[in-house]
Parts: structure tokens; sequence; C-alpha cells
């Protein structure tokens, strides 16, 4: 990965001592996954594209207090996910969205149940369709699953990490995530195995 | 020891995370070996995860990198003496 060949470190240090200007380069491998993460939490592109600009902004104002034990992207996406969790709040205080959160130790999540089952190739990504499919099973979890699955399945941070940037114990991380899964696994085996290529109807 | 369906299903997380203890390890794939239905939702489980993993399921929108780098220039001339 091109972002462990970079000293972010001596960037950053270099940063806080005036050159203002290596902070464009700093954050463009970090652009996606803050964008990505709005996104999955805020619904809409653009609400998603003012929280992320915000959150790099406030990363910026803050980069002094940056404490390197942490890593920079790490960091970085704990000040998304605040962001973007402070705009839930603020958007959904009428809405009461947390009413709707099932609770963790509820019944267990059943997956679809599916025989012929074939491997979706990552190709079917380049169709729109598919996309929208994905991005819309993610921003259906409810709220606790989906930053829980954003972090660990989507950002990669370990169930250490997830756990510190939300909060809560490393056993809830494990239970959202696998109910998480379990749910997107529900929605979504059925609809892509309707996607799946279907090449032979026409093998002449 | 044999086990069902339904504590496979409960262990697919962990499975996949490589983070099962070896005896449950251990019973969970004989159950797979001959279940192709949790053969399948795991297969699929899986294939999801690769797939929702792609950077390409949430696309930068057209022109975000040049106004957020706007946004950050003015911030930071702002900040300039």
């Amino acid at each position: 990965m091109a972002t462990e060949l970079r000293d972010e470190s001596r960037m950053i240090a270099s940063i806080v001592a005036g050159d203002a200007q290596l902070f464009h380069e700093l954050i463009r491998p970090y652009e996606r996954r803050v964008y990505a993460m709005a996104l999955s939490f805020l619904h809409n592109e653009a609400d998603a594209e003012d929280a992320a600009q915000e959150a790099f902004l406030k990363a910026f104002r803050n980069l002094a207090s940056f404490r390197s034990e942490a890593k920079f992207g790490t960091w970085l996406t704990s000040i998304a996910l605040n962001e973007a969790r402070s705009r839930i709040r603020r958007r959904d205080a009428i809405r009461m969205e947390s009413l709707d959160e099932p609770q963790e130790d509820g019944e267990q999540a059943s997956p679809a149940l599916l025989r012929d089952w074939k491997e979706i190739p990552s190709e079917a990504l380049e169709r729109k369709e598919v996309r929208l499919m994905l991005q819309k099973a993610i921003i259906a979890l409810p709220l606790i699953y989906r930053e829980v699955f954003r972090l660990r399945d989507i950002e990669q941070l370990s169930v250490h990490e997830a756990a510190q940037a939300l909060g809560i114990t490393i056993s809830s991380v494990k239970v959202r995530l696998h109910r998480a899964r379990m749910m997107l696994q529900k929605k979504l085996a059925p609809q892509l195995k309707e996607v799946a290529p279907k090449r032979r109807r026409w093998a002449w | 020891m044999v086990i069902a369906c339904k504590h496979v299903w409960a262990h697919i997380s962990d499975y996949l995370d490589q983070t099962l203890p070896p005896d449950v390890l251990e019973q969970v794939q004989k159950h797979l070996e001959h279940c192709e239905i949790c053969s399948a939702i795991l297969d699929s489980t899986r294939n999801i995860l690769i797939l929702t993993a792609d950077e390409r399921v949430f696309e930068l929108p057209l022109g975000f990198s040049e106004r957020l780098h706007a946004r950050l220039e003015e911030e930071i001339k702002g900040l300039a003496p």
C-alpha cells in the first residue's frame, strides 16, 4: 500500500511546524474512505460530501493534537465517524431512529437459504444497479450494526480499533458485526443471485 | 459431535475472521463438508463481504476532490499570517 510507504508522522510534523500545504498531500489517499464513511451514514451525496469536507477541516485544525501512537488513517476515520454521527443525531432528532433499532440480545439472525449460490464476480460492480444494491443494503442496516460493519469490513479496522472508535466492548463489536453480516447476507444473497451471469442461456 | 445448521450459522462470522477455537472450527468444518446449504450461506456471506469492501461501491462524486481541496486551501490561507 502506498500509504504504508509514506512517512505520515514526518508529514504531520512538517504541517504542524508550518508547512500547511502538505496537508493536501497527506489526505489524498483517504478522500474516498472518509466520503464513503459519511455516505453510508447520511444517505445522500450532498450531505456526505459536506460532512467529509468538515471532517477533513477538523482534522487539519486539530492536527497538533494527533498522537502518533495511532495511525493517521484511524484517527481520521474516527473524526469522520463522529462528524457523521453528530449530523445524524441533529437530523434524526425528530425521526428518532434509535427507537427502530433492534436489541442485540434478540433472537438469532437467520440467513437466506440458497442451495445453488454462485459466486458473483467483482466485475458485477461495473454495473451501477449492482453498486446501488450494495449501497442501499448497507445504508438500510440499523445504525449500531452499520457503524460496526463500516469500520470492520469496509475500513478494515481491527476488532480492538473498532471497539475503541465506537466506545463499545470487543464482544459487542463481534456480536454486532455478526448480525450485520447476516442481515446483509439475508438481504443481498437472493438479490445478487439474480444478477449472476447467466451465460448458459445463450451458450451456442 | 454433530452440530445443527443453526449452530453453524452462529459461527459464520468468527469462521470468516478465523477466530474460532480449534474444537469448534473442526465441528464447523465437518458440518460444511456435507451441508450444501450452510456451504452456500458461507460462500454468499464471504462474497458479499468482498463486494461491499470494493471501493467502487461508494464512488466519489464528480469534482469531489477539487471542491475539497479548494475548501482546504481557503482554510490554510485563512491561517496564514
